[in-house]
């Protein structure tokens, strides 16, 4: 019941600079698919828009796409946004091309999970679903 | 629930924490829309709808742009349709409202149809109250044209504006789509591409055709609570400019909303019906048609869950017993109940 009554909301951001949203929109479909509200961006999000979107809609998830290797300064500055907002709850997602080594520092950081390459969109749609479900 | 004054302060977190309490139907959001109402009926409610692919939100992304350089602080609600199958929704109007980021006189709110078309005219109205109360002097509502939502539009908005782009049909199909009596201003969007000046003259022609009438709402005519506003005389079309007059008659305007060209005139236009409502005594009018329609919804919903809790599933199972077992026509059955509950 609660599920047909709260829909999930998801902000799916691409921040920085590489141009290739592919992996976004995949990720942002399969969410739909699974009955999520997914609010979409589009390229270019600096992280101050990333968090304003995620305020102004007030999301239980933010989906970042990230191809261009600035996760490491970019993701931990939406954190902070996110914390001076007011939603420190907020679950966020890493998608893109993340080095093994750096998996560990963005949990680390906050980061409720990491997705290359070759994960499978059932594999994200299911860590999306346990986060927001341990958080409630 | 979420403390109304820190709505009334301008609390970006507590607003958006609200819309989402009154999209979910939570209790709480109820009992706060009730402490902000009388804050509300300030803002001027700007709907826009119009077919998928002719602007919508690139137009109010400039319209936005030129509100926001007069000054006028700009709520958004964007509502997209969410899927039929599994209920989930992509929001993607923001992609378009890239320019508007950052800017504190700014709010834009997605909203996802969640199915039942009286389910959405609820959380959207709601949502404007909230959007009023927090202060937005222009709250602009955008929906898809199609289906129960822009009618919705039309009632919750003071002043509608309905897109075209060129090439979508011939003039029938805008006749066909009843958006012709909603509008209270048309904007041919793409006007740069060949057929622009076809269609706002197919609009314009439409327009000629159809006589000219006062808008009433064809079920409160019907249900006789309303005095009809019907003029009978139809007047001669007075020019645009003319804001005294008791008609008005909705401008065709053309726009590139990629390149800005057109806003001006557009906010321009809109400005005016603002005028004329406040002249010609409208505005009170829509308002007063606005909430009596709301209200007897409400009642509606209101009398019918305090009548299931009265009969209790017992009582109402048992005449469904009866009905199943063709003892009873539903329709007789249900006014029976409806007579001693």
């Amino acid at each position: 019941m609660s599920d047909a009554q709260r829909n999930l909301r998801v902000l799916v951001a691409k921040p920085g600079l590489d141009g290739h949203d592919r992996g976004a929109k995949v990720i942002a479909r399969a969410l739909r698919d699974a009955g999520m509200e997914v609010i979409y961006t589009g390229l270019r999000q600096t992280p101050e828009m990333v968090a304003e979107a995620a305020l102004q809609e007030d999301v239980d998830v933010v989906g970042l796409s990230i191809l261009s290797g600035a996760h490491m300064s970019l993701v931990p500055r939406i954190l902070e946004l996110l914390r001076a907002n007011g939603q420190p709850e907020v679950k966020v997602f890493v998608g893109g091309i993340i080095p093994e080594d750096d998996i560990p520092l963005l949990k680390e950081m906050g980061v409720a999970g990491v997705f290359g390459p070759g994960a499978s969109t059932e594999t994200v749609i299911a860590a999306v679903r346990e986060a927001v479900k341990r958080e409630s | 629930m979420i403390n109304p004054s820190s709505i009334l302060s301008g609390d970006r977190r507590a607003l958006a924490r609200l819309l989402t309490q009154i999209e979910n139907g939570a209790p709480e959001a109820e009992s706060a829309l009730a402490a902000l109402f009388p804050h509300t009926g300030r803002a001027h409610l700007i709907g826009l709808t119009g077919a998928p692919g002719t602007g919508k939100s690139s137009l109010v992304n400039e319209l936005t742009k030129t509100l926001r350089s007069q000054n006028h602080t700009v709520a958004i609600l964007a509502i997209d349709p969410s899927s039929p199958f599994t209920g989930g929704a992509i929001l993607g109007d923001r992609i378009r409202m890239r320019d508007l980021a950052g800017d504190p006189g700014v709010f834009i709110r997605s909203m996802a149809s969640r199915g039942s078309s009286g389910g959405l005219a609820r959380a959207t109205a709601d949502a404007i109250k909230a959007l009023d109360a927090a202060g937005f002097e222009k709250i602009l509502i955008e929906t898809v044209g199609a289906g129960q939502a822009e009618v919705d539009i039309a009632r919750a908005a003071h002043t509608v504006l309905v897109i075209e782009a060129p090439g979508l049909g011939d003039d029938v199909q805008a006749i066909k789509a009843g958006l012709l009596e909603i509008a209270d201003v048309f904007v041919v969007n793409k006007a740069d591409l060949p057929g622009a000046e076809n269609a706002a003259r197919a609009l314009r022609a439409s327009l000629d055709l159809a006589h000219p009438v006062a808008r009433t709402w064809a079920d409160d005519k019907m249900r006789g609570h309303h005095q009809p506003t019907f003029n009978s005389t139809p007047e001669p079309v007075k020019s645009e400019k003319d804001l005294t007059g008791l008609r008005w008659n909705p401008p065709i305007l053309q726009t590139v909303a990629l390149e800005g060209q057109g806003i001006t005139e557009v906010v321009e236009a809109l400005e005016q019906h603002r005028h004329h409502l406040h002249a010609s005594g409208e505005l009170k009018q829509r308002e007063r048609e606005g909430l009596a329609y709301e209200l007897k919804t409400r009642l509606r919903e209101a009398l019918f869950a305090e009548m299931l809790t009265r009969l209790g599933n017992g009582k109402l199972n048992a005449v469904v017993e009866r009905v199943l077992a063709r003892e009873v026509d539903p329709a007789s059955a249900a006014r029976q109940l409806a007579k001693d509950w």
